[in-house]
């Protein structure tokens, strides 16, 4: 994708009525230390962001309270310029495959099947087409041979294909993962990016908690760079640069990199 | 037979296996959240409740009792919640100190008091008085028919009946936000789902189960049936309904074996006297819990 200069200089011409996510000076705190302080990001509609920083940036954080997991201190979070709570139905996440017991007892269709809970409601009957919809989505992460699976007898990169396949039934317009190929195999890695990019070609926004700073123009096409405060957001191109890379990740970044802008 | 097994065997039989079931169900999430210590906690902390129910009312009646029991859970949970966030101690510590501070406490009250005249003591907190719950108007099988007899059931048998059954509804009705909020708390949340609110509820389930079945059978069947029925049944599938159903089983079997080899197993032994119920269903639940350890289906992780 070609970005013109003014894009460059100016990254949010993006009205808040058409971002699927935005934060205004949002501040969140574990007891007395800030987590991430005044944060203001207005992503970009049908677009893969990537956020990226050192450990303890923040960028969890930053996805939770977005979602309203994690209460903020201060600030505000509007989808699509509404109050979070209108638009939930339209978001779907994927945490951190960690943040789970996979010993819990379920099996893989039925975790997918969590994903249309909101079709199924409190009591609705799962029928063959709410099982076939599971299914299609398992397919499209290449996981339909594990529908009858226990979910602790997946590896970790299929438990990671099982939890974008529970998003995937969602049917959302806003993905927001948490470190979605931490710790994934490559054919794993592959079938991910695969569907994030067929979700945008069909006009969702996917924004992703990303730790390989190798990849970043590979599979990204914007980037916001986060250590507490947010150092930068815009296109890879302008601003994942070797200057930002430092001034986020301070001295512990040892050598440039080879896909980063100078 | 008959009719003496309908006077003194049937009502504790029945009493225990639905104490046994109320208790089990909510057991199997709290197993599954890592929250299986709160059973303990709120079945300790029933005893100063109820001494301080009897303190204050001088009777030995049931509503009292259970709004004592009632209002100690409230407290030590509270307790725990304060404990843990002043001083930032990991939530088993809270509830350690809670539970044992607030047991001991209770002994402490009922010694200190004259409770010497009521069937009040820290034997019956631990067994209950199972084997005293007889039906003394029962005349045989017939009984069950008879609406007369009938009123002299002991009130302990329709009150476990009325909370299985209201424990068993609201989880059905609630199946899915407790399933989903005890697996992946933060994806339900962003389903919107009241996450604390659930978390709550399943407390208040857990301590309505405990205080009512704390009474009939005491606190050592409520502590192991909020445990190990549901940790065997983990063991013999790997799928959430399933478990329930086979918990719901496993809390049954312990109740009526239990029952019938405390009463009559000694004898067969050549001894003269029937042991504790409550020791032997309690004692029973674990020999389950450990054949399905040894022998379950489902015990290797993954």
């Amino acid at each position: 994708m070609m970005l013109d200069a003014t894009q460059a200089i100016d990254p949010e011409p993006v009205d808040l009525a058409d971002s699927p996510l935005a934060l205004r000076g949002l501040t969140v705190a574990y007891g007395d230390s800030p987590a991430i302080e005044a944060v203001d990001a207005t992503f970009q509609p049908g677009q893969m962001t990537a956020i990226i920083g050192p450990n303890g940036a923040g960028k969890s954080t930053l996805l939770k309270s977005a979602l309203g997991i994690v209460r903020p201190v201060s600030g505000r979070v509007t989808c699509w310029g509404r109050p979070l709570s209108r638009q939930r139905y339209r978001i779907a996440y994927v945490p951190q495959r960690a943040s789970v017991d996979w010993d819990f007892p379920t099996r893989v269709l039925d975790v997918v099947l969590m994903g249309l809970y909101r079709q199924l409601g409190l009591l609705g009957r799962v029928r063959a087409r709410h099982r076939d919809a599971a299914m299609a989505c398992l397919s499209r992460v290449g996981m339909e041979g594990f529908a009858t699976r226990q979910i602790g007898q997946l590896s970790g990169g299929q438990q990671q294909r099982v939890f974008l396949a529970r998003a995937l039934a969602q049917g959302a317009d806003l993905y927001l993962l948490d470190e979605p190929l931490a710790g994934v195999d490559a054919a794993t890695e592959k079938a991910i990016i695969d569907v994030l990019k067929s979700l945008k070609s069909e006009g969702r926004s996917i924004v992703a908690v990303h730790h390989d700073l190798s990849t970043v123009s590979t599979y990204f096409e914007r980037v916001l760079l986060l250590n507490r405060h947010q150092i930068a957001e815009g296109p890879v191109l302008t601003t994942f640069t070797n200057a930002n890379l430092h001034i986020t990740y301070g001295g512990r970044l040892a050598a440039t990199l080879p896909g980063a802008g100078s | 037979m008959g009719a003496e097994f309908v006077a003194l065997s049937l009502p504790p039989m029945l009493i225990g296996t639905l104490s046994a079931m109320a208790c089990a169900l909510p057991g199997n999430f709290l197993l599954l959240r890592r929250q299986a210590l709160i059973s303990d906690a709120i079945s300790h902390v029933v005893l100063p409740g109820i001494v301080v129910a009897f303190l204050l009312t001088g009777v030995v009646a049931t509503w009292p009792m259970m709004l004592g029991a009632g209002g100690a859970a409230l407290i030590a949970v509270l307790l725990i919640e304060v404990i843990r966030r002043l001083g930032g101690i990991e939530p088993g510590a809270a509830m350690g100190v809670v539970f044992t501070t607030m047991f001991a406490g209770g002994v402490l009250l009922l010694e200190l008091s004259d409770t010497s005249s009521v069937h009040l003591d820290v034997q019956h907190a631990l067994y209950g008085n199972l084997e005293s719950l007889i039906w003394l108007e029962a005349a045989g099988w017939g009984s069950l028919t008879d609406p007369k007899a009938l009123q002299g059931v002991p009130s302990e048998l329709p009150r476990m009946a009325v909370v299985l059954v209201g424990m068993a509804t609201l989880t059905a009705l609630l199946w899915r936000p407790l399933k989903l909020s005890t697996f992946d708390e933060g994806f339900a949340q962003t389903l919107g789902l009241p996450v604390r609110g659930i978390g709550l509820l399943l407390v208040a389930m857990s301590a309505i189960a405990a205080v009512a079945a704390f009474d009939a059978v005491g606190s050592i069947i409520v502590i192991a049936m909020f445990i190990c029925p549901p940790a065997a049944a983990r063991l013999m599938t790997n799928r959430l309904e399933r478990q329930v159903w086979w918990s719901m089983g496993f809390a049954a079997l312990s109740a009526l074996l239990g029952y019938v080899l405390a009463g009559y197993g000694p004898i067969w032994l050549g001894g003269t006297h029937a042991v504790s119920a409550a020791g032997m269903i309690a004692t029973f639940s674990g020999v389950l819990l450990a054949l399905a350890a040894v022998f379950g289906p489902c015990r290797t992780k993954g």
